[in-house]
């Protein structure tokens, strides 16, 4: 994988760094110098690596209060619906209008739970786009190390500022112990 | 108040300021690629010779589990020594204990996620399995309880053959409701929280299948910070949903107690008593699982002593919870002035069919734990295994003394009867430890027993602001060797 040939166009760089410290100040230059594709990977989430990076809070807790939502007007719906509406069945003498509602607060509470846990796990993969298994950054060696103990920062060749040749010095003189240039697959 | 803050200009780290010397969570000073080799080693080496021995008789009890449960559906429920007036025996009694079990999980995960317990990352990922494997075995009795098996899909919430809807206002339920969603977001959060180790096994994967098949599930996981804001996110949206949760299940289980006119069953108290019973039978089985599988495997340095000393604490802890609850049960049965109550209880403890029962409950319960008082007494594995069996036998005896001394001693004498287990029941029993054995002997064989990126977020070094990168190198020379 040499930068100079250009038979395959390359997906971006891959920068290992020695340690989160030095990822971290290297991140917060990158952000100042104005990189948008670009993207820190590390064994475990480093806190205040969102701020190094100027990235906003997360949103998927929208998607999940709608989720919530959901489930509960969905329970609240059900159990009215068969219960006062389609189907009133008399049992141990109780009512069966709206008076009932504390008898269906376990459903309602349930169903929330449940869609909101939904929402949890579909939001994350449609926000980060998993599955997605054959990405070029996973052919890269240097890259896997992000998954044991390495500290890996990756910089899209997409990105307005990226060139093959600044964007490398940049990187070594972050204190990148090793940039790879990483091709595209496709 | 030394905890770290955003200040980068500060000198002593947290875990070294004076005055809040605290027990590191992973001794010896091992670095993140060694948490990584040990853990993963687990999976990628040959199982010890101890994971056969215990392997085989897990498959052959949980085969007969299969077995019994054949038998009685091709029978009948007849084959089960329930009668009129127990009509809830050993599949309710079983359940109850299976359900309660699976609550120490999903505490561990989520409560202890919420109270920022760090000591929890190392615990975790096995209480889960645990948890979920628990409602496995807890979900197969109350299916067949229903007696004619086929006929289970009458629980799902559609319309029966005659158009008949479920009645939403029984606990029974709600029962299946709080169970069927628990179990399900257990699975969510236990699989969002094994992604990254997956996709560190699927990199460390040296032939096709693994790669395929660690591949395939870590989903493409490229740890990205861009990722990890999200996933974190997540992780913290499901601990807060799984808490109330994890709360509601076993009060929905003892609704179906408390809601009936039953004495000795119709009491305000059964829900936090049926919790803290909950998660003191949970947090006894993640012990009688975690202590040898951490020798086993030489996990010492992960799951350490002090883990073992927190999690008897909270044995302890709601130990006492439920022993306060039981005497609290008895003094409202002699307050409230109820005849029936008084009764119930009278026959339970002084003069009935299973007054051993409840001595045996009160002892392995309320009493054997109180040595975990003594300070070296948590931090000795004998005794903590031996105390912890004690646990496990008493939960057990609480449901039996809960469902069958009330059932067997109802209001009118002439309905008064005795029941007894059959050797299907014993069996079957015997089958779901099996089903449970197999299927987290399996759990340890192919995935990762201890989640590999929390620890890795606990070590010191994680903190982007470590201080002394030299001293820790030179600190490290040889620890790992």
């Amino acid at each position: 994988m040499k930068a100079t040939t250009n038979s395959k166009p390359a997906y971006g760089y891959v920068a290992e760094f020695e340690n989160a410290t030095a990822i971290y100040h290297a991140a917060e230059k990158v952000r100042d110098a104005g990189f948008k594709r670009w993207d820190v990977h590390s064994p475990y989430p480093i806190h205040g690596m969102d701020a190094a990076m100027g990235l906003k809070k997360s949103w998927l807790s929208a998607l999940v209060l709608a989720g919530g939502a959901t489930g509960g007007l969905t329970a609240l719906f059900l159990q009215f619906f068969t219960q006062v509406n389609l189907y009133p069945t008399v049992v141990q003498g109780k009512p069966t209008d709206f008076s009932t509602l504390p008898a269906f607060f376990p459903v309602i509470f349930e169903l929330t739970i449940l869609l909101s846990a939904f929402a949890v796990l579909g939001g994350l993969l449609v926000i980060l786009m998993l599955p997605r298994l054959n990405h070029p950054l996973l052919a890269s060696k240097t890259f896997l190390k992000f998954s044991d103990d390495g500290f890996i920062m990756s910089i899209e060749a997409r990105d307005p500022k990226f060139s093959r040749e600044r964007t490398k010095e940049m990187l070594e003189s972050l204190g990148a112990t090793n940039v790879e240039l990483v091709e595209d697959e496709v | 108040m030394a905890k770290g803050t955003t200040d980068s200009n500060q000198t002593v780290h947290p875990s070294e300021a004076p005055g809040v010397k605290r027990e590191s969570l992973v001794l010896n000073n091992r670095s993140m690629s060694w948490i990584t080799d040990r853990v993963c080693g687990i999976v990628e080496n040959r199982q010890p010779f101890v994971w056969w021995i215990l392997f085989v008789p897990s498959v052959l009890l949980a085969s007969c589990l299969g077995y019994t449960l054949v038998y009685l559906v091709s029978t009948g429920v007849g084959v089960w020594g329930n009668n009129q007036p127990v009509a809830w025996g050993w599949a309710i009694v079983n359940f109850v204990f299976w359900i309660g079990i699976g609550h120490a999980g999903t505490l561990i995960s989520a409560i202890l996620f919420l109270t920022r317990q760090k000591w929890r990352t190392s615990v975790n990922r096995a209480a889960e399995a645990m948890t979920l494997f628990a409602v496995v075995c807890a979900g197969i009795y109350p299916g067949f309880h229903v007696g004619r098996f086929w006929m289970v899909w009458f629980l799902a919430p559609v319309p029966n053959s005659n158009e008949i809807w479920q009645n939403f206002k029984s606990p029974l339920l709600w029962d299946v409701f709080a169970v069927s969603t628990y179990f399900t977001v257990s699975v969510i959060f236990w699989y969002i929280g094994l992604i990254p180790d997956l996709a560190t096994l699927r990199d460390r994967a040296t032939t096709k299948v693994r790669k395929f098949l660690y591949g395939m599930f870590a989903l493409g996981w490229r740890g990205g910070n861009r990722a990890w804001k999200h996933y974190e996110m997540g992780y913290l949206l499901l601990a807060a949903l799984s808490t109330p949760l994890v709360l509601s299940v076993h009060s929905v289980v003892s609704f179906d107690f408390a809601t009936s006119v039953v004495p000795g069953w119709h009491t305000t108290i059964f829900p936090p008593y049926f919790v803290a019973g909950a998660v003191f039978g949970g947090f006894a089985m993640v012990l009688t699982l975690m202590i040898p599988i951490r020798s086993l495997y030489g996990l010492q340095d992960m799951f350490t002593l002090k883990h073992i000393d927190n999690m008897a604490k909270i044995i302890l802890l709601t130990g006492t919870i439920v022993g306060y609850a039981y005497i609290m049960e008895l003094f409202m049965a002699y307050f409230s002035g109820n005849k029936f109550e008084g009764d119930a209880f009278y026959m339970r403890i002084v003069n009935g069919p299973y007054t051993w029962a409840y001595a045996c409950m009160f002892f392995c319960n309320v009493i054997a734990p109180q040595i975990f008082w003594f300070d070296k007494i948590r931090r000795n594995l004998v005794v903590v295994f031996i105390v912890v069996m004690f646990v496990n036998a008493g939960m057990w005896f609480e449901r039996f003394v809960i469902i069958t001394t009330t059932l067997a001693r109802d209001f009118l004498p002439g309905q008064w009867g005795y029941y007894s287990p059959t050797w299907v029941e014993w069996l079957m029993f015997a089958g779901t430890f099996g089903l449970f054995m197999m299927l987290f002997l399996l759990f340890i064989r192919f995935l990762p027993v201890i989640a590999i990126s929390e620890v890795k977020g606990v070590l010191p070094e994680s903190d982007a602001h470590y201080p002394d990168w030299q001293k820790l190198k030179k600190g490290r020379a040889g620890a790992d060797a």
